[in-house]
């Protein structure tokens, strides 16, 4: 408890304030070049026309998918091997903010689907395996709000939080393989073989704004996790520290 | 469980139930408490208010101290007072205390709004005890009061209970620790005689 | 009368909605068991369409008595229960007000996540529409025949699979007419109301007979 309240988190709730400004001016730069590129100067597909813009929301948004999982990962190592007190938060706000980002790709991508497709939702095996990603991130949000202490909910999350990442590949093989069992003949390949330069370069940008975007994001909900510790603390505090008793003034209990 | 266990009580009289571990103390109170059924026998209680049962007269202050950690402190206890039914019987001249002055009076009053799984087990205790202060009940039962009691809390809850007394209630109590009740009267379980009770 | 009820009521939501969160867990189920659906299946979306009604009953089904063993045995284990038995309030009532509570907890949650889950399974809107509207109605009945069998089983420690065995038999009315209402609104011959009817009639007899029941359960489980 003592390293927690004073050493690393305070610095790093001063490196993060510093930070922040910086990377939320860079954010917002590159998301007004992003959507400008995007929606202004790309040309339109020939055979999708101005639907193919959603590739813009939904590719970057599925990427940072992946990427928040890879952060939890990495955190959830930094809380079982190296103990480090701040790893838990990070793997806890990665989290919520990747399952925003897969839900983000996933309602885009059925936005998406519905006129390449005619339906919403098909069980291709890339979506199915986003869907499998999305249910882990909420299956792991439930298990730390449902853990009343942080610290052992960070350790369980993290035991889970590595497991999945062993399993993912294994998932993505299995569900692939499933779906070439089943290959429905109605479902159109995406897997188009070049992307011309003039899409390539907004993808490109608007990726690297959702990736900003993500830090800027992360930070600000590790500092609000550390602070939602620090009351956590100190109202158990306030709890034991006994105030000497008032029933010692009045023998009567009730006037 | 018993057999030929028989006694009365009138209001403003403190009964304490003693004897050996595993005697029936506390089936006796829960069978007072209505919680454990009588085999035969019966039990009455003259001068009650009418359309209540025996023991909607009464508080049962067990082992078990019913605070759901969820909750705040105070959410706790206004839902008991909502809750629970009062009943003032004539010769009874107890009123339920507000909740914040319950919580107050028990030295847990800064905790009121923060959530009950912070409280030390003490705590709690004291929190389930507030219970029988905010809703007037004439016959409060309780099975060992003290335990989980530091010697201050211990003191309050004697005072609590005297206060009671003195306002015309009832008290069952089993413990193990004398407890310095008046007026009070004594209730000896043994196991020899397959439970045979005998009133002090 | 309505203040106690009121209270009690309150109660429950704040301490479902607090810690734990078992609605959103029970959401998560549902859509975990919509999900593996297809992989047992087949991911043919035609085939999905037809059995996509019963598949989202069922993981309602699930998903609710999922949630309901800790109904009554949170009460028992911090002896809350000796003091609701002890209140001089109607057992009846409370195990009414607490379903009702838990219902809006845990059971209106999957009700509201059907149509999303729906989508899934490639029903069409109507579809959609009819087995929201089963389900809506028919929720609260299979979390008041849950309750009986959460209060046989309070005083059990691991009590949550012996309660789903009990309950499943019970429950099948509830499933045969909301499956069936739901699958008559999508074909067009078959009247949708004969059979909704009948099950709004199932839920309603389910509000008389769970809190009856329950409360005889409890009572006996105080001893």
């Amino acid at each position: 408890m003592a390293i927690w309240d004073y050493a690393n988190p305070t610095r790093f709730m001063r490196l993060a304030d510093r930070i922040l400004p910086w990377l939320i001016g860079i954010c917002v730069i590159a998301f007004a070049i992003g959507l400008y590129k995007s929606f202004f100067m790309a040309p339109e597909d020939y055979q999708q026309g101005d639907t193919v813009r959603i590739m813009f929301i939904h590719v970057p948004a599925a990427w940072l998918a992946m990427m928040c999982y890879s952060v939890m990962a990495l955190s959830s190592i930094g809380t079982l091997v190296w103990k480090h007190p701040l790893a838990d938060v990070s793997a806890k706000c990665a989290a919520l903010i990747g399952a925003a980002f897969t839900f983000i790709s996933l309602v885009t991508g059925s936005l998406w689907g519905k006129p390449m497709w005619g339906t919403y939702w098909v069980w291709d095996a890339r979506l199915t395996s986003v869907l499998v990603l999305f249910i882990m991130y909420l299956g792991l949000m439930a298990l730390w709000r449902t853990m009343e202490d942080p610290i052992k909910a960070g350790k369980a999350a993290a035991v889970l939080t590595l497991v999945g990442a062993l399993n993912l590949p294994i998932i993505k093989f299995s569900v692939d393989w499933w779906n070439t069992l089943h290959q429905p003949a109605s479902v159109m390949r995406l897997d188009g073989p070049t992307i011309h330069p003039d899409m390539l370069v907004p993808l490109l940008v608007m990726a690297f704004a959702f990736s900003v975007l993500f830090f800027v994001l992360h930070l600000r909900a590790m500092q609000n996790e550390v602070l939602r510790r620090r009351v956590r603390t100190m109202r158990q505090k306030a709890a034991a520290s006994a105030r000497p008793a008032a029933a010692t003034a009045t023998t009567q209990p009730a006037e | 469980m018993f057999e030929g266990l028989s006694f009365s009580l009138e209001g403003g009289v403190a009964l304490v139930v003693t004897g050996p571990n595993g005697v029936g103390k506390s089936s006796l109170l829960r069978t007072l408490a209505g919680l454990v059924a009588l085999a035969e026998g019966h039990l009455t209680l003259s001068g009650g208010v009418d359309d209540h049962t025996p023991y909607e007269h009464a508080h049962y202050f067990g082992h078990q101290d019913a605070v759901k950690p969820a909750l705040s402190v105070l959410e706790n206890l206004v839902f008991w007072q909502d809750f629970s039914d009062a009943a003032v019987p004539h010769g009874f001249a107890g009123d339920g205390m507000s909740p914040h002055e319950a919580l107050e009076l028990l030295g847990i009053g800064h905790t009121a709004r923060l959530p009950a799984a912070y409280l030390s087990a003490g705590q709690k205790r004291r929190l389930s005890l507030s219970r029988l202060l905010v809703t007037p009940r004439p016959i409060w039962l309780m099975d060992e009061p003290t335990s989980a009691l530091d010697t201050a809390s211990e003191q309050t809850l004697l005072d609590l209970m005297n206060g009671h007394l003195a306002k015309g209630g009832m008290i069952v109590t089993a413990t193990h620790t004398p407890l310095a009740l008046t007026p009070m009267r004594k209730l000896h379980l043994e196991t020899a005689q397959a439970g045979e009770g005998e009133a002090v | 009368m309505t203040g106690w009820a009121k209270a009690l009521f309150l109660r429950e939501l704040r301490i479902a909605v607090r810690i734990g969160g078992s609605g959103v867990v029970g959401v998560l189920f549902f859509l975990a068991v919509v999900t593996v659906i297809p992989f047992g299946v087949g991911p043919d979306l035609n085939l999905l369409a037809r059995i996509g009604p019963a598949f989202l009953w069922i993981g309602a089904l699930l998903a609710t008595l999922l949630g309901l063993d800790r109904l009554f045995q949170a009460d028992r284990e911090d002896g809350a229960l000796d003091l609701i038995l002890m209140s001089g309030r109607s057992l009846e009532l409370v195990v009414l007000v607490k379903c009702l509570a838990h219902w809006m907890a845990t059971g209106l949650p999957l009700v509201l996540a059907a149509p999303v889950l729906a989508i899934f399974l490639n029903l069409e809107p109507l579809a959609i529409g009819a087995v929201t509207l089963t389900l809506l109605v028919g929720t609260p009945a299979l979390t008041l025949i849950g309750a009986i069998g959460a209060s046989l089983t309070v005083t059990l420690r691991r009590g949550g699979l012996l309660m789903a065995v009990l309950v499943v038999p019970l429950a099948i009315p509830v499933l045969i007419f909301g499956v069936s209402s739901a699958d008559a609104a999508i074909h067009d011959p078959v009247p949708f109301m004969t059979p909704f009817l009948i099950m709004c009639a199932l839920s309603l007899i389910a509000a008389v007979v769970g809190p009856l029941a329950s409360a005889v359960a409890l009572r006996f489980a105080a001893d």
